[in-house]
C-alpha cells in the first residue's frame, strides 16, 4: 500500500508544480491566481473590473473576426435551408400547374361546345371591333350623366356602340360627330338598358337614376332578386353582347329600391373602349 | 528564400494551430445553436485542452489556457476566473494521468476524460448554482456531459491524425 500511495503523491505532486517546456508558471501557481480573480471579482474589485473591461474589449472586437467562418457557415445553411424549401415549393406548383392544364384542357373543350352548340341551335356568334378612346369631357350635371370621347365618325364610330371600361360596360354611344362622340352613361336617368341577373336568371331593365348607381325595373320576378346577385347584359335587343358584367345588387336600403352598384367607377374614367358587336357567320 | 519562409509559415501554422483552436472555440463559442437542436450541445474546448495536455502538453501552454479561461468567461458571462479554474483542473487531470500511465489506450483515457468531466462540472454547477446564484438547467448539463464524452472518441482520433499526418511530417521535412 505505502509505495502506491507515495506513487499517487509523486504524480499529484508532479501534476501540479512541474513546468512542462516552454511553460512559465506551474499549474498549481495559474489555479491559485485564478481563484485570486474568481474572489476578487465577486467582491468587485477595482482591478478585476479593470482586467475585464479590457478583456472584454478585446473579447467582442476578436470574436467578431473569429465568427466569420462560423457565421459564413450559419449562412449557408439558412441558404440551403431556402433552397430546400423553394425546391418544395416548385414541386407544388408544378403539381397545381398539372392540375390547371388539365381544368384549362377542358375549359377550351367547354368553349368549343358551346360553339358548337350555339350553330345547331342557329344562335349568332359575336365578333367584337375594339376602338381605344381618350375621355374629353365628363359632363357632370344633375341631369345628364355623359362623357366626350375622342374618336367619331372618321374612325367609324356608329350610334349604338357600347363603351366599356376594362371587362366591364359603361354606356353607349349617343352622338357621334367627325371627330368626337358622347356616350351616355349607365347612371344617366335616360338609360335603359336589358340585363340578366343571376343567379336565378331574371330578366329585366337596368335605368339610371342620375346618381352613382341604377335600378332594376320592369320585372317579374322580384322576390328571385337576392341581394349580391351580379347584373349582366341580357343580348336582348341585339344591342349589346350578352353577358358583359355591369355591376352588383345592393338591397341594404331602407326605401325597397333594387339598387344596382356599377363595377365601374365613372367619375374615373380617363380611356375607354369603344366597342361593336357584330354578327359573326355560321360556318 | 520565398519558399523557405512559407514552409516556416506553415510549420509555425500547424505548431500553433491546438493554440488557434482554442482561442477561436473559446471565442466563437461553438453550440451549434444555429442547427435548433434541442438535445444537442458539447463542450469543444474541454476534448481540445484534455487532449492536449496528455499528449503533448507542450503545444499549449498553460498560461493560454488560463487567458483562454479569461475570455469564455467574458463571452459566456460567468463570473472571471472560473472558467481558468476549470480548465487548469482538467489540465491537472491530464498531467496526473500522463504520469501515472505506461501503457497508453484511448479507452482509459476516455474513461478518466469521463470522471473527469464530471467532477468539474459538477464543481461548476455548484459553485454557479449555489454562491454566486446563477440559474443552471441540470439536464441541459448532462446532456452536454454525455456528448462531450462521446465526441472525445471522435476528436482524439482526428487529433492523432493531425498530429501524425500533418505536424509531424512537416517536422521531418
Amino acid at each position: 500500500m505505502e509505495p502506491s500511495r507515495d506513487d499517487f503523491v509523486i504524480a499529484l505532486r508532479s501534476a501540479f508544480l512541474k513546468k512542462g517546456t516552454q511553460q512559465r508558471f506551474s499549474l498549481l501557481s495559474l489555479i491559485f491566481f485564478s481563484i485570486i480573480f474568481l474572489i476578487l471579482g465577486s467582491f468587485n474589485f477595482k482591478i478585476i473590473n479593470y482586467v475585464k473591461i479590457g478583456i472584454t474589449e478585446i473579447v467582442y472586437r476578436s470574436s467578431f473576426i473569429v465568427s466569420v467562418p462560423e457565421n459564413l457557415l450559419k449562412e449557408s445553411y439558412i441558404t440551403i435551408q431556402n433552397h430546400n424549401k423553394l425546391y418544395k415549393e416548385n414541386e407544388k406548383i408544378k403539381s397545381e400547374l398539372e392540375i390547371l392544364k388539365a381544368k384549362d384542357l377542358l375549359n377550351e373543350f367547354t368553349i368549343l361546345e358551346n360553339q358548337r352548340l350555339k350553330k345547331i341551335v342557329d344562335d349568332y356568334l359575336v365578333k367584337s371591333d375594339t376602338i381605344i378612346a381618350k375621355v374629353l369631357s365628363d359632363k357632370s350635371s344633375p341631369f345628364l350623366r355623359s362623357i366626350i370621347i375622342n374618336k367619331g365618325s372618321k374612325q367609324k364610330i356608329n350610334l349604338g356602340m357600347a363603351v366599356m371600361d376594362g371587362a366591364y360596360i359603361v354606356g353607349k354611344v349617343v352622338e357621334v360627330n367627325y371627330l368626337s362622340s358622347r356616350v351616355l352613361l349607365l347612371s344617366d336617368l335616360n338609360s335603359k338598358i336589358p340585363v340578366i341577373i343571376e343567379p336565378n336568371a331574371v330578366f329585366s331593365i337596368l335605368s339610371g337614376t342620375g346618381k352613382d348607381y341604377g335600378v332594376i325595373q320592369y320585372s317579374k320576378k322580384y322576390e328571385d332578386i337576392k341581394n349580391e346577385s351580379v347584373i349582366y347584359t341580357s343580348g336582348a335587343g341585339s344591342l349589346f353582347k350578352a353577358g358583359i358584367p355591369i355591376g352588383r345588387m345592393n338591397l341594404n336600403n331602407l326605401n325597397d329600391e333594387k339598387k344596382v352598384e356599377f363595377f365601374s367607377d365613372f367619375s374615373q374614367l380617363k380611356f375607354v373602349k369603344v366597342v361593336s358587336f357584330k354578327k359573326s357567320e355560321n360556318k | 528564400m520565398i519558399e523557405l519562409k512559407n514552409k516556416n509559415f506553415i510549420k509555425i501554422i500547424l505548431l500553433k494551430a491546438p493554440l488557434i483552436l482554442l482561442f477561436v472555440s473559446v471565442l466563437n463559442d461553438y453550440d451549434f445553436n444555429h442547427l435548433s437542436l434541442k438535445y444537442f450541445s458539447f463542450n469543444f474546448s474541454y476534448i481540445l485542452i484534455f487532449y492536449y495536455s496528455l499528449k503533448k502538453s507542450e503545444s499549449l501552454g498553460y498560461t493560454y489556457i488560463f487567458i483562454a479561461g479569461l475570455f469564455n468567461d467574458v463571452v459566456i458571462g460567468t463570473p472571471i476566473g472560473l472558467s481558468s479554474l476549470i480548465y487548469l483542473i482538467l489540465c491537472v487531470a491530464a498531467s496526473y494521468l500522463r504520469n501515472i500511465t505506461l501503457r497508453p489506450s484511448l479507452l482509459k483515457d476516455c474513461i478518466f476524460f469521463l470522471l473527469t468531466i464530471l467532477i468539474i462540472n459538477s464543481l461548476l454547477f455548484l459553485s454557479l448554482k449555489f454562491i454566486f446564484s446563477y440559474e443552471l438547467n441540470y439536464f441541459d448539463q448532462i446532456i452536454n456531459i454525455i456528448f462531450t464524452f462521446l465526441f472525445y472518441f471522435l476528436f482524439s482520433n482526428l487529433f492523432d491524425f493531425f498530429e501524425s499526418y500533418f505536424v509531424r511530417s512537416n517536422n521531418v521535412r
